[in-house]
């Protein structure tokens, strides 16, 4: 156990927090809308070495030597002063690593590039009315015509859909195959004839999921990712890439932080809310979770580093669930603090997703926006699955026989 | 930057729950519980053979010179074995004697606690919420010591006892000493029985070497607490495991009802994550001394509120067998009711962190 780092990677945090030093940008540049901002920045980062530095560089990343501790140095880094890093959303969060590990030459160069930049947006079509938890059931079929798929159903629950350029998703292409066997992992064009988006709205008040309905939408058979019926296995990985998303101790931290800033500003019987016994007792609870989430994060990152992630497999299963309870947790109490403004709705400007918390109708935000993460990605239920099963060697729940 | 055990490490664990599961399986355990003594001086000679009754002293008195993550990990193991004897207090009292006591003082006792022919415990609570100096009565005037201490682990058992003062120092005494009494206080976990021990001016010598050290030792029994404490509730998860995978009912094993596989997620949730944390606290104590005190009392709240949440639906999906004094189960509960509580309970920890946070 040694908590210091080396020379080398002490050097490299210098640099980092040295290049850092251009963000906000000054200037001209300062003028620009922010997501202009932002985005020049990324690009600095990247010719800089420090913003997807796993990406090749011929697909638009950086391309640095694979250094897994170099990566966290970066990202705390870009997290203490908020600055633009890897866009963490569906295209370069999820679709990226899936290709780069499962998709050929020509779909990298094509659709790589633009997902990082976010010059692209990208949506997961997974869940089907019908298919959720049981995801392998899925109905929508994408039947072959020659060179192209022809996708027929309904895809929901689909976030920024009505945004984004393209969609990966699971499509149904050999109905008679078994239930597994039959998926194909499919890229959609959503400007294509045949699709229609239909915005649902949230219960926070934001619209950011949909429905998507295909009618003899038409996908080039170039555009599948995989072989015809591995999409279920192409799947898993992305799964995997959504669920590290979920489960950032960066953000928890920072979530607590703001929690103890609430409780600096609430007035309670005279007194600032932080010096109330009972709220420090909820918090130093709390905080027991959240300095859990770090440490076990510690131990797995060192557990991978070392080639033996299997000694942190437990862990590694708990994470989702673990980082979900306890954000839940943080708004839970955030919200008790709130006292009479916890009947506010959300404005706005409030409905982000994630952000840092700073006003009354933001913390409300944020106490309804923690149920989302809880059940998307795999709702709690079927974590506890999980964990059961393939951690503790429990009974599998019994299977309903096979549909024919 | 590595936050990993080393092989050492692992292999040290690996041998001590092999000694354990040869020298005290359960059956064993039920027995020395029984009998009260919390002690078999046959596997206490086994552990000193192992090497571990020294394992923070220094090598020129047969110590091991190793770090309080290593007793920690010993710790834990010793909690998953719900593991009779003064081991804790013991190297806690090594510990303190290192730490603060002169060369003579050094050379007298720690070579016969590093190879276990002598038994040392602490005295520290004084009464059910007492366990700060700056609450203590107990004092040295003329070189006699006067007052009165709780929960002392193994008291009857010992040699030597560190007695915690209320200026934050400690006092040795020798247990045949005059003026000194020992009075059982028929303690919940028969594995470390309690007393309260009477001091009435009674003949002592004060380590003075290098100041207070009574909060120093208080937190790496913080340390050790929290290893103990998840050790317990590993293992009572795994005996909860154990158990619903072999029970049935409705001609089906207990496991298989998702609401029982639910409940075992849900309490190997609660521990296993926390593994983490008491490496961190146990680690900070060597080598990030800002934020250690803070650290253990974090480790040790969570940890051992986790655990007897744990041990009570333990209890429970084991049915009424869980219920009874001859069930595995009762044995690690109490363990954990000690854990729980010995140095202070969650609540007194937590306003402590809240405290030390700046909140
Ligand atoms: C904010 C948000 C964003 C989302 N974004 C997307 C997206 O971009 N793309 C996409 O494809 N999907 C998305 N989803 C959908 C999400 O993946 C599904 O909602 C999720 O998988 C659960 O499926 P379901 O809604 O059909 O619930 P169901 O599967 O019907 O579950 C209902 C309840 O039953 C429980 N349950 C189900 N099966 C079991 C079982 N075997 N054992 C015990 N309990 C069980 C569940 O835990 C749940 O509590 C999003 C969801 C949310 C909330």
């Amino acid at each position: 156990m040694d908590l210091t780092y080396s020379v080398e990677h002490e050097k490299y945090r210098e640099e980092v927090i040295d290049f850092l030093k251009g963000w906000p940008l000054s200037g001209e540049d300062a003028r620009l809308p922010i997501e202009e901002q932002e985005s020049l920045f990324r690009q600095h980062g990247i010719d800089a070495g420090y913003v997807y530095r796993n990406v090749p560089r011929e697909y638009g990343g950086a391309g640095q030597a694979p250094d897994a501790l170099k990566d966290s140095i970066v990202r705390e880094e870009f997290f203490r002063v908020s600055a633009p890093w890897d866009l963490l959303n569906q295209g370069a969060g999820m679709l990226v690593p899936t290709l780069l590990e499962f998709g050929t030459e020509e779909q990298k160069r094509r659709f790589i590039p633009k997902a990082l930049t976010g010059e692209e947006r990208w949506c997961q079509g997974y869940s089907e009315p019908g298919s959720g938890s049981d995801l392998a059931s899925l109905q929508c079929r994408a039947l072959r015509d020659e060179e192209h798929y022809v996708l027929n159903g309904q895809k929901i629950w689909t976030s920024n859909a009505k945004q984004a350029h393209f969609m990966f998703g699971l499509f149904r292409t050999d109905p008679a195959a078994s239930k597994h066997a039959g998926i194909s992992y499919l890229i959609v064009d959503m400007s294509a004839e045949g699709i229609d988006v239909r915005p649902l709205r949230e219960m926070t008040g934001g619209s950011e999921f949909n429905e998507v309905f295909f009618n003899d939408a038409r996908v080039p058979v170039e555009f599948r990712v995989g072989a015809e019926g591995e999409g279920w296995a192409v799947s898993r990985a992305t799964l995997i890439h959504e669920r590290n998303l979920i489960g950032n101790p960066n953000m928890m931290r920072d979530t607590f932080e703001d929690l103890l800033d609430l409780a600096r500003r609430t007035q309670r019987g005279g007194q600032a809310a932080i010096k109330d016994p009972y709220v420090r007792q909820r918090l130093m609870e709390i905080e027991g979770y959240v300095r859990t989430v770090e440490t076990s994060n510690m131990l797995q990152f060192t557990a991978t580093l070392r080639g033996e992630p299997m000694k942190a497999m437990r862990p590694m299963m708990m994470n989702k669930l673990y980082s979900t309870d306890t954000m839940q947790r943080i708004q839970r109490c955030a919200f008790d603090l709130l006292g009479g403004e916890g009947m506010l709705a959300p404005s706005p400007e409030d409905i982000v997703g994630w952000a840092r918390n700073t006003t009354s109708t933001g913390w409300v935000e944020a106490y309804l926006f923690s149920l989302g993460p809880a059940i998307a990605g795999g709702a709690s239920n079927i974590q506890l699955n999980i964990i059961g099963e393939r951690g503790y060697g429990l009974p599998r729940d019994p299977r309903p026989p096979e549909k024919s | 930057m590595e936050f990993g055990l080393s092989e050492e490490q692992d292999l040290m664990q690996e041998t001590v729950r092999q000694f354990i599961n040869q020298e005290c399986p359960p059956t064993r355990l039920h027995e020395i519980f029984n009998a009260g003594e919390g002690h078999d001086g046959r596997i206490w000679q086994g552990l000193a053979d192992l090497g571990l009754c020294g394992l923070m002293l220094p090598e020129k008195f047969g110590g091991a010179e190793l770090e309080v993550l290593d007793l920690a990990l010993v710790c834990e193991e010793l909690g998953y074995g719900a593991f009779p004897g003064p081991f804790m207090m013991h190297s806690l009292a090594g510990v303190a004697i290192a730490k603060a006591g002169s060369s003579s003082q050094q050379d007298l006792w720690l070579p016969q606690i590093a190879n276990g022919a002598q038994v040392a415990t602490l005295a520290l609570g004084e009464g059910a919420n007492g366990w700060e100096c700056s609450e203590w009565s107990t004092e040295v005037r003329d070189g006699r010591l006067h007052g009165i201490k709780d929960f002392v682990s193994h008291a009857a058992l010992a040699d030597l006892i560190l007695v915690g003062l209320s200026d934050g120092h400690f006092a040795v005494v020798e247990t045949g000493a005059e003026g000194l009494s020992v009075e059982s206080q028929d303690g919940i976990d028969r594995s470390r029985p309690i007393s309260r021990v009477k001091f009435d001016g009674v003949r002592c010598e004060v380590l003075n070497e290098s100041g207070a050290c009574v909060q120093a030792i208080q937190d790496v029994g913080l340390a050790l607490l929290a290893a103990d404490a998840f050790g317990a509730a590993s293992r009572l998860v795994d005996l909860a495991v154990e158990y619903t995978k072999t029970r049935e009912q409705f001609g089906r094993k207990v496991a298989e009802f998702q609401a029982v596989k639910h409940q075992l997620a849900r309490l190997a949730l609660e521990v296993e994550p926390t593994r983490a944390l008491f490496w961190y606290a146990a680690h900070a104590l060597d080598h990030l001394p800002i934020e250690a005190s803070r650290s253990v009392a974090m480790a040790k709240a969570h940890i051992s509120e986790r655990g007897i949440e744990a041990a009570r639906a333990v209890v429970e999906l084991h049915g009424g067998l869980g219920f009874t004094w001859e069930c595995d189960v009762q044995l690690w509960f109490k363990r954990m009711m000690f854990d729980r509580t010995y140095l202070g309970t969650p609540e007194f920890l937590r306003e402590r962190c809240a405290n030390l946070g700046g909140l």
